[in-house]
C-alpha cells in the first residue's frame, strides 16, 4: 500500500513523467474499478477454496465426523486405528503382462510392506469377528515405481460414494445420553439407500473366516489396465488365501481383546502366510463407478502371482506405520477408473495422514512385545 | 545501472517478459488448483496430479529466470516512483521470488517427508530431498499452505500495484514487462 500514500502527491515529487490526471471523477471511477477487480479475485480464490459453501463435503469435514463418532487417538489413523505390521514379497508370475504393462507383473520378486487392520476409529479397541478386517500393501517395484492398495474382507463395499458413508457415520453417531446409535436413523439411512442394503446383503452371506491369515481381502474399486498394446480394461483385484477357509467357531471369539492379531502373529510366526492376487477381468456393462455391485459370476480370473508375508512388526518399530495406503499410488499400466470413491479415498485418507502426522504417538495396542510372543 | 542515456532500457529483455506472464499464468492456476484440491473429494485425484509435476514446473522456471535477471539490464523504475515506493516494490519483488523457489521446494520436501512418490509423468518422478519423517512432512504442510496464502497477498498487492500505475497514475509501468516491444520514450 506504499504506492498508495506515495501517489497522493505525484504532481509535486517530480516532474519529467508523463503528466498525472488531477483527482476528478473519472480517477475515482477508476479507483474503484481496481477496487472491485481486487475483490473479485480475492472472491473468485474463496470460492475456489469452498469458503462459500459452509455445507460442502470437504475431506475435512468427513475426517471431522469420523473423529466425532469414534473420538481423537493422538497419532493414530481416523480409521482403521488399530493395527500391525507385516513384511514380504510379491512373486510376479508374469500371467499379469496381457492385462497390464506394470512393471509389478513381470516375472520376479518385488518387495512389500504392509499393514492389517481392524475398522474404526478406537485403536484399543476389542476385536470382533464382525470387525472389517483391512490390509494395507506397498509393493515397491524394481524401477523406482510404487503400487499402494487398501483393501478389506468384504465382497462389495456398502456405500457407492463419500457422501453415503458420510451420511452412514452421521446417522451412526452415538446419542449424547444414551451412547448408542439412534437405530431410526440407521433406518433411514437403509431406506434411503437401496444400494447399501443391498451390498449389506452380500456381506452377510460371506461369512467371516476364522482369522486374518485366511481371509479373502478384496480391491474393492475397479481400476483401468493398459498393456504394451495400449488396451484397456477394466479390472477388480483380491487376495485369495493359500490357507483354507474356516469358519470362526462361536467359542474363538471373545476369549481375547486382541484374538485377531493375536492369532496373525502365533501364524506368522510359525511359518509364511500367503495369498494368490486375482484379477478380474471387467466386460462391457460391468459396473467401474459403484463398488456396491459386484461383476456377474463367471468372469475371466487370472492368478498374477503369489503375496508371501513372512514377518510380523508392532506399528511402533514398522515404518508402515507411517505410510499413507493411498489406493492411487499406482505405477503406470493400472489407472484409477470413473468410480467416484476412488479420489475421495485419496483425499481423506490424505486428510488422516496430515492430521495424524504431526501428533504425539501413542503406544500401539500391539505392543512390540506382543509380536515377539 | 551504468548504461548511458541511449541504450537504457525502457522494458526487461524478450526471455523475461515471456517468463513473467507464462509464470504469472502457471503460478495463479497452482494457487487456485491449490485451495480447490485440499477441500475436494471427487477431482482431488485429477488435481493433484496437476498440481505437482506444475510445481517442479515452477521451480526449474524460476531458475531460469533468476539467472536471466541476473545476467541482464533492468529497465529503470518509471520516475513517477517515490523512493519509498521503490522500496516496497523492489522488496515485494524479492518476496515473490523467494517464493517462487520456496513453496515448490517446500512441496517437494514434505512429499519427501512422507516418502510419497512425486510423479512427474508416466513412470518419471522425483527422489527424495528430506529423510522419512511425518512430524517433518506435517511441518512443512503447514507451512505450504502458509506461504500459499502469503504468495496469494502479495500477487494481490503486486497486482494492485501495476493497476494503480496503469490506471490512475498512467506512467506506463505495465510497458516495462508487456509482452510486446514498446519503444523508448
Amino acid at each position: 500500500m506504499a504506492q498508495l500514500t506515495a501517489n497522493q502527491e505525484p504532481k509535486t515529487t517530480h516532474g519529467g513523467g508523463e503528466s498525472v490526471n488531477p483527482p476528478g471523477g473519472s480517477t475515482l471511477v477508476r479507483l474503484a474499478g481496481i477496487g472491485i477487480l481486487l475483490l473479485g479475485v480475492v472472491a473468485a480464490f474463496l470460492y475456489l477454496g469452498g469458503w462459500f459453501s459452509p455445507r460442502k463435503l470437504t475431506p475435512g469435514r468427513f475426517v471431522d465426523e469420523f473423529q466425532r463418532v469414534n473420538g481423537t487417538y493422538s497419532g493414530f489413523r481416523r480409521n482403521h486405528a488399530k493395527g500391525v505390521c507385516v513384511r514380504g514379497f510379491f512373486d510376479s508370475n508374469g500371467q499379469g503382462t496381457p492385462l497390464s504393462k506394470a512393471v509389478v507383473f513381470r516375472s520376479g520378486r518385488v518387495p512389500v510392506i504392509g499393514r492389517f487392520s481392524i475398522g474404526g476409529g478406537d485403536p484399543y479397541a476389542g476385536d470382533a469377528l464382525s470387525d472389517v478386517r483391512g490390509l494395507g500393501l506397498q509393493f515397491s517395484l524394481s524401477d523406482g515405481e510404487q503400487w499402494r492398495t487398501a483393501m478389506v474382507n468384504l465382497p462389495v463395499f456398502p456405500f457407492k460414494d463419500a457422501q453415503a458413508f458420510y451420511d452412514n457415520l452421521v446417522a451412526s453417531q452415538p446419542d449424547p445420553t444414551t451412547h448408542q446409535p439412534d437405530p431410526t436413523k440407521g433406518a433411514a439411512f437403509l431406506a434411503s439407500h437401496p444400494e447399501t442394503a443391498r451390498a449389506l446383503g452380500i456381506i452377510k452371506s460371506h461369512a467371516p473366516s476364522s482369522g486374518f491369515d485366511n481371509s479373502t481381502f478384496y480391491g474393492l474399486n475397479a481400476f483401468r489396465f493398459t498393456n504394451a498394446d495400449g488396451t484397456t480394461i477394466p479390472v477388480r483385484w483380491s487376495l485369495v488365501p493359500v490357507r483354507p477357509y474356516e469358519a470362526a467357531s462361536a467359542t474363538e471369539a471373545g476369549q481375547d481383546k486382541n484374538f485377531l492379531f493375536d492369532g496373525l502373529i502365533a501364524s506368522i510366526l510359525q511359518h509364511p502366510l500367503q495369498w494368490h492376487l486375482i484379477l478380474t477381468v471387467g466386460q462391457p456393462g460391468d459396473p467401474t463407478n459403484d463398488a456396491t455391485i459386484p461383476w456377474p459370476e463367471g468372469r475371466e480370473t487370472v492368478d498374477v502371482g503369489t503375496l508371501t508375508l513372512d514377518s510380523v512388526e508392532s506399528e511402533e518399530t514398522s515404518p508402515a506405520r507411517d505410510i499413507n495406503f493411498d489406493p492411487l499410488v499406482l505405477p503406470v499400466g493400472i489407472a484409477p477408473s470413473d468410480d467416484p470413491l476412488l479420489s475421495a479415498r485419496s483425499a481423506i485418507y490424505s486428510q488422516s495422514f496430515t492430521r495424524r502426522a504431526g501428533e504425539k504417538k501413542l503406544p500401539s495396542a500391539i505392543a512390540p512385545a506382543e509380536v515377539q510372543k | 545501472m551504468s548504461a548511458n542515456m541511449t541504450t537504457e532500457r525502457t522494458q526487461f529483455n524478450g526471455l523475461m517478459r515471456v517468463l513473467h506472464w507464462l509464470m504469472a499464468a502457471m503460478v495463479l492456476t497452482m494457487l487456485g488448483i491449490g485451495v480447490a484440491m485440499v477441500a475436494s473429494l471427487g477431482d482431488y485425484h485429477t488435481l493433484v496430479s496437476i498440481h505437482r509435476p506444475l510445481g517442479i514446473a515452477i521451480l526449474i522456471l524460476v531458475v531460469i529466470r533468476l539467472v536471466t535477471r541476473l545476467s541482464s539490464t533492468l529497465p529503470a523504475f518509471p520516475p513517477t516512483m517515490s523512493q519509498q515506493e521503490r522500496l516496497a516494490a523492489h522488496a515485494s519483488e524479492m518476496l515473490l521470488y523467494t517464493l517462487l523457489f520456496v513453496e515448490p521446494l517446500v512441496g517437494w520436501g514434505m512429499l519427501s517427508a512422507a516418502r510419497f512418490p512425486i510423479v512427474l509423468f508416466g513412470s518419471v518422478h522425483l527422489f527424495p530431498i528430506l529423510p522419512h519423517s511425518v512430524m517433518v512432512y506435517a511441518f512443512l504442510r503447514e507451512a505450504h499452505t502458509i506461504l500459499a496464502y502469503l504468495f496469494f497477498l502479495t500477487f494481490i498487492a503486486h497486482f494492485g500495484a501495476i493497476l494503480f500505475h496503469t490506471l490512475i497514475v498512467r506512467d506506463g509501468m505495465l510497458g516495462r514487462m508487456v509482452p510486446w516491444r514498446v519503444r523508448a520514450r
